[in-house]
């Protein structure tokens, strides 16, 4: 008997489709999704049933770390600069160009303004390390917080405050933002928490 | 390299070249696999979740608090003091003589406490929403039951007084409870002496 010859099948696979699928979630999640904004540390937020989105826009971000220490930040590079620009000039800092094109580009800073011109000089691998970021000094006698967000405002007076937090902070430093947004008639602000689950009613 | 043929006289006579076939295949193989890179950037480097805001307005410097205060009644006024390691002390009414009490955030703890408190608000917002989903209620008419209801001048005053113990945690949970619990009526008030001394008066 003759051996059965085994017809050798091609292996062309027509990757129409695949390239057809994979375009179309690119897109998707092109055109939906934001770009994850980089912080300088990672802070794990409270959850909350509450449902309201934060807009994307005119946002003054106030982040406070486990350790207590405050960052901040406003959105849009121009009205950084704005910003830099007049808290240089209050405190007497002088900064390069070089420097306040640096300080536009980044989301979240953390240091009082005799520190901020070293700060803008590291090398960014070694910006986020802990000793670098000193915290945005906000005691009753020496607020500079309390300048930044005035100075913020008047940069932009649509900002809307955001205020970020960990779990873990303690109510102290909280306390201490509230007090000072408060000296400042900033009244209306915003925690960003996690979603969590709605509640299970009996 | 290209090159110029000349072989034009190599035709035979009568026959016709014949243009040959192409295939109009291609391989899609590497601009699949350029397709799932980009992919797999942007899945890892972006978020599609928003995060959640609370809204709070707190009372400016300017107002006057005890305005509030004179205005709530004392059978209305609950007092919440959010102490370490997650315990929370309350009390209604009155500072002075009062009856404190020990909770969680656990749901039978604290929202539990201001559910029975504000159970006619509760209720009635509770209602209202399983109005807007039989009915497919508009969110303007909706919203604005949801205030009259809220507006509810018999509906408790809620004092949330944070200890410098307590964390952050701790204070949006107690937040949560009010939104989750209709109460419409609160404020965070320093933590001051007559409430201390009560408090410290029950823990040695």
């Amino acid at each position: 008997m003759p051996k059965a010859k085994i017809k050798r099948k091609s292996t062309w696979v027509d990757m129409t489709a695949m390239c057809d699928v994979a375009f179309l979630l690119l897109t998707f999640f092109m055109l939906t999704s934001n770009f994850t904004r980089k912080e300088p540390v990672l802070v794990s937020t409270p959850s909350s049933v509450s449902e309201i989105k934060i807009p994307e826009t005119n946002i003054m971000t106030i982040l406070v770390d486990k350790t207590g220490k405050v960052y901040f930040g406003i959105d849009g590079q121009e009205k950084r600069k704005q910003l830099i620009g007049k808290m240089a000039y209050l405190y007497k800092v002088n900064l390069t160009p070089e420097e306040i094109k640096k300080y536009t580009l980044l989301e979240l800073v953390g240091n009082p303004m005799q520190a901020m011109k070293a700060y803008l000089r590291l090398p960014a691998d070694v910006r986020d390390l802990p000793q670098n970021n000193l915290g945005v000094p906000a005691d009753s006698t020496n607020n500079e917080f309390k300048e930044w967000v005035k100075s913020a405002r008047e940069v932009n007076p649509d900002l809307r405050i955001a205020i970020k937090a960990d779990e873990k902070t303690p109510y102290p430093v909280i306390k201490k933002v509230m007090k000072s947004l408060q000296q400042l008639n900033e009244d209306r602000y915003n925690l960003i928490t996690k979603l969590e689950g709605a509640p299970g009613k009996e | 390299m290209a090159e110029i043929s000349q072989d034009s006289g190599s035709h035979k006579k009568g026959k016709k070249k014949r243009s040959k076939k192409l295939t109009t295949r291609i391989d899609l193989t590497p601009m699949v696999d350029l397709a799932f890179l980009l992919l797999t950037f942007f899945m890892l480097a972006t978020s599609l979740i928003k995060p959640q805001t609370m809204e709070i307005t707190m009372p400016s410097d300017k107002k006057v608090l005890d305005e509030d205060k004179t205005v709530a009644k004392a059978s209305q006024a609950i007092s919440i003091i959010l102490a370490k390691d997650d315990k929370v002390y309350y009390y209604f009414g009155k500072t002075e003589g009062a009856k404190v009490l020990t909770t969680n955030y656990a749901p039978d703890g604290l929202r539990k406490i201001l559910l029975t408190k504000n159970f006619d608000v509760a209720k009635q917002v509770e209602d209202l929403k399983a109005e807007k989903i039989r009915t497919r209620m508009k969110e303007d008419d909706y919203q604005k039951r949801l205030s009259q209801i809220r507006a509810n001048k018999n509906a408790p005053v809620v004092r949330i007084m944070a200890s410098d113990d307590s964390n952050y945690k701790n204070l949006v949970d107690a937040l949560d409870e009010m939104n989750i619990c209709s109460i419409s009526r609160y404020a965070i008030v320093d933590y001051d002496q007559p409430d201390k001394q009560l408090i410290s008066s029950l823990t040695p």
